[in-house]
């Protein structure tokens, strides 16, 4: 118990330390906060007043204490570019790509797993070489592109699902139990499951073949356990790996995609980074990058209480 | 055995089908629902719609000027004219013959804002405070931020009576009528009964547009429905709805015309538009005021010598480039399309190598080697990268050594903004433009005053005899006059050389074939309320 609160307590720094860093970034990237509100033939005195007026005067340390003092009573500020409170932009926007994550993920695990456990009962043989070919096909084939043909193929061609956008879901509905809505998602989990379904299925295959080489094993069928009891051990044993690898798979789809969730119009968190960044809207951008970070820290913490559960060897270390 | 498979099979298949012509029925009903126009921006995201929009001229173009009305407004009827102003909200106006600083705009009477409160002069005075006065408690900043450019110029208004109300400049600016026509006024009373809370206001925004706000999913979908009492009975839309969704990725657009989803996208990219033609989808486009070329930097060589700026000029081949685009272009050869009223008649700079050749010899740049500040993509900048190379391979083919120095939309635009004092080694910047009134097309390029970062003269170009005609012009109230000096204006800058003109957007969108009865007019607005979705 001890241990999570110290590991809670360690993602607060993190936060901090991920805020500044990312806060620095946006300044010392080219352009300026309030680009895309004023318009481009605007005054420098028109600007001065409207900078003034969003407190983009003040000295850097200074606006970013007046951001970490708001954000230390919950308050994440107001989007410059919507002028809705970013903790509801965020909000919005985790929801939706959660939405497409409670599909991409399982699907990624499941086939994932299969593949990659496939892969390593036959080291070397045919099976294994199409199950890894498939896998480094998932890693490396761009997964806006397959985005793009999944919508020439599906919604063009044959227009069976719906080619963009997301379907009009009712506020506090999940929205993924009537085909109406789910309709929508069906082609951009597809595209994003590529990736995570790839690098599991390659971890596992890694996993599952180190185990099966190390002396246990051995032992094992020495003593004459059948295959099937084995191969139980062996999942067993690889699983804390597995776990590893899916949690950061899971924390890299809960950040969304930008180019898949641009591809599709879907306004996830993907979607809201690119929009931040693109319109170097500060409070977008630290209040987005704050929570994905403390998605990432929290999804880790629990991967790594899992891996203990699973594997108590680990509670030792 | 065969057989039960092949039975099986079968009817998973039958299964398969019967799902398949279920699902495009669904489709087919969403996309021929009746008299719902469904469009496909090019906007990242959804205008806002507090009054002035953002989006750039798009957000003008379906929620400004939809939700709400200026004094002063476009003529949108016709293709074959170029836009002008007509009355608004205001009938009338003139310049107080007492004081040419002081304009009078008679209202409209009988107009009432869509929260039911009548329009008065008041209102005006209001409006002009929320966008201006910090200190006024309606005053609002991102809203001020969007109108800024428009009223540099405004001074104070008074209401004379509830019909009549009077703004005044800070200079002699017969322009003016142009500058309020970028101002939407938006309701008082919604605003004071929502107590000044912009947020909510933009989820309960009052006009007196011929359209009311009927819902946003935000970053998704805003949906406008016919205000049936609006004041021009000639201008209640036709549909049931109208649905805007930001697409910016073009080719996101064309999935969704093909599939039909949205049944009007905004600006096909030269490749799609050939698809969509074939698939039966309307593409339309027009002669329009959006000028795609190059600002020069008149502080540093080479362009300081007008040899090398007509030089790069006559290196121009617009039928090369006309080509590039598949034709979705108009050859540039002035800051103003051939259709406007001040055109004029500019020299043009038709393609003419030999002779750029030999200029640039004459003024001893051979290689002349320049840097031209570009970005990768951005709002108006059509296909940017393509037109740049092939500007470049043009430029190096006559004797210029042209290095193309990419950057990020915003980087380019804060480079434009803060004019070439910061970025001397700069030698041109490509920043496409709206050329819409007179100001916007040729006043802010060439004037002294203007020089950035105070205005839009990037390059910090300096003639006297422009200046001295631009101050003509600001107090020429006689409509013929002015055009004529705007004519000699225009034909200066080109005597000048002073940009190096390439193209103009001709403003490309694609409809389904059963969206009827829309006029493209030569602006960046459009009036979208006489078309009709045939189901």
């Amino acid at each position: 118990m001890l241990g999570i609160f110290r590991r809670l307590a360690l993602a607060f720094p993190i936060a901090v330390g991920v805020s500044v860093v990312c806060f620095a970034l946006v300044y010392i990237a080219p352009g300026d906060p309030l680009e895309t509100v004023v318009p481009s033939d605007a005054t420098a005195a028109t600007i001065a007043v409207i900078k003034h007026a969003y407190g983009f005067d003040k000295p850097l340390a200074i606006q970013y204490l007046i951001w970490l003092g708001r954000v230390l009573h919950g308050n994440l500020g107001i989007s410059i570019a919507t002028n809705r409170p970013v903790s509801l932009e965020v909000g919005e926007a985790l929801v939706n790509t959660l939405r497409l994550v409670a599909l991409a993920m399982p699907a990624a695990l499941i086939i994932g797993y299969a593949m990659g456990v496939a892969a390593a009962r036959y080291p070397g043989r045919m099976l294994d070489r199409i199950v890894s070919g498939l896998a480094m096909f998932g890693i490396s084939l761009p997964n806006y592109w397959v985005g793009v043909v999944l919508v020439i193929v599906f919604a063009v061609q044959w227009p069976l699902l719906p080619a963009t956008g997301m379907a009009p879901i009712a506020p506090g509905s999940i929205g993924m139990f009537n085909w109406s809505d789910l309709r929508f998602m069906i082609l951009p989990a597809i595209s994003l499951a590529l990736i995570p379904t790839g690098i599991i299925a390659r971890s596992t295959r890694a996993a599952v073949l180190d185990v099966l080489s190390q002396d246990f094993v051995l032992t094992l069928r020495a003593k004459g356990l059948d295959e099937e009891a084995i191969t139980r051990h062996v999942l067993r044993n690889a699983l804390p790996q597995v776990i590893a690898v899916v949690a950061l798979q899971f924390g890299y789809l809960m950040g969304g995609s930008i180019l898949v969730e641009t591809v599709f119009s879907w306004p996830g968190t993907g979607y809201l980074l690119g929009y931040a960044i693109q319109n170097r809207d500060v409070p977008l951008l630290q209040g987005i990058v704050l929570v994905l970070s403390m998605i990432f820290v929290v999804t880790n913490l629990i991967a790594d209480l899992l891996q203990v559960r699973v594997d108590p060897r680990l509670r030792r270390g | 055995m065969k057989s039960d498979s092949f039975s099986s099979n079968h009817r998973w298949l039958r299964t398969l089908l019967l799902l398949s012509v279920a699902v495009s029925a669904a489709d087919v009903s969403v996309a021929h629902a009746q008299g719902v126009l469904k469009i496909g921006m090019t906007a990242s995201d959804l205008p806002i719609t507090t009054g002035n929009p953002d989006q750039g001229f798009e957000g003008y173009r379906f929620v400004g000027y939809n939700l709400y009305d200026s004094l002063v407004e476009w003529d949108l009827s016709s293709a074959t004219k170029p836009s002008v102003l007509v009355p608004g909200l205001a009938t009338s106006w003139h310049v107080d013959p007492n004081d040419n600083k002081r304009w009078i705009f008679n209202l409209r009477q009988g107009v009432k804002w869509d929260d039911g409160c009548p329009f008065v002069a008041s209102d005006v005075v209001w409006n002009l405070a929320h966008l201006t006065d910090p200190k006024s408690a309606q005053y609002y900043a991102a809203e001020a931020a969007q109108a800024s450019s428009y009223l540099t110029n405004y001074a104070s208004s008074e209401a004379i009576d509830d019909h009549t109300v009077a703004i005044t400049t800070k200079r002699v600016d017969s322009l003016f009528p142009y500058e309020i026509s970028y101002i939407l006024l938006v309701s008082p009373c919604r605003a004071k009964a929502l107590n000044y809370n912009w947020q909510d206001f933009a989820n309960h925004p009052s006009g007196t547009g011929p359209y009311l706000f009927s819902r946003e999913i935000p970053h998704q979908e805003m949906d406008l429905v016919p205000n049936k009492n609006y004041w021009n009975k000639a201008r209640i839309p036709k549909q049931d709805k109208v649905e805007l969704f930001p697409m910016p990725d073009p080719a996101t657009r064309t999935a969704a015309l093909l599939s039909g989803q949205v049944n009007w996208i905004e600006a096909p990219d030269p490749d799609s538009a050939r698809r969509l033609k074939a698939a039966g989808m309307q593409i339309i486009t027009n002669t329009y005021p959006h000028n795609w070329d190059y600002q020069l930097n008149f502080v540093k060589s080479p362009f300081t010598d007008i040899r090398v700026r007509q030089a790069a000029n006559y290196a121009i081949n617009r039928a090369d480039m006309k080509a590039l685009l598949d034709g979705m272009m108009i050859e540039g050869y002035s800051t103003v399309p051939p259709s406007t009223p001040y055109y004029g008649h500019p020299v043009e700079y038709k393609f003419d190598p030999a002779k750029a050749t030999a200029l640039l010899k004459q003024a001893g740049c051979y290689p002349c080697n320049v840097v031209f500040g570009i970005s990768s993509s951005g709002s108006g900048q059509m296909q940017s990268l393509s037109m740049n190379e092939l500007v470049k391979e043009q430029l190096d083919a006559v004797g210029f050594n042209v290095k193309l120095d990419t950057m990020d939309w915003n980087q380019l635009l804060a480079v434009g903004r803060n004019g070439v004092d910061k970025y001397p080694n700069l030698s041109a910047i490509n920043i496409s433009h709206q050329s819409q009134d007179p100001f916007d097309a040729l006043i802010r390029l060439v004037s002294t005053s203007q020089w950035a970062p105070h205005g839009s003269n990037w390059g910090h170009y300096s003639n006297k005899d422009a200046d001295a005609l631009i101050t003509q012009i600001y107090g020429e109230f006689d409509a013929q006059k002015r055009t004529a000096l705007l004519a000699k204006l225009n034909e200066l800058m080109n005597v000048q050389a002073m940009q190096i003109f390439v193209a103009y957007d001709v403003n490309p969108r694609a409809l389904s074939p059963n969206v009827h009865g829309f006029v493209q007019a030569q602006s960046w607005f459009q009036d979208i309320t006489s078309v009709t979705i045939s189901p």
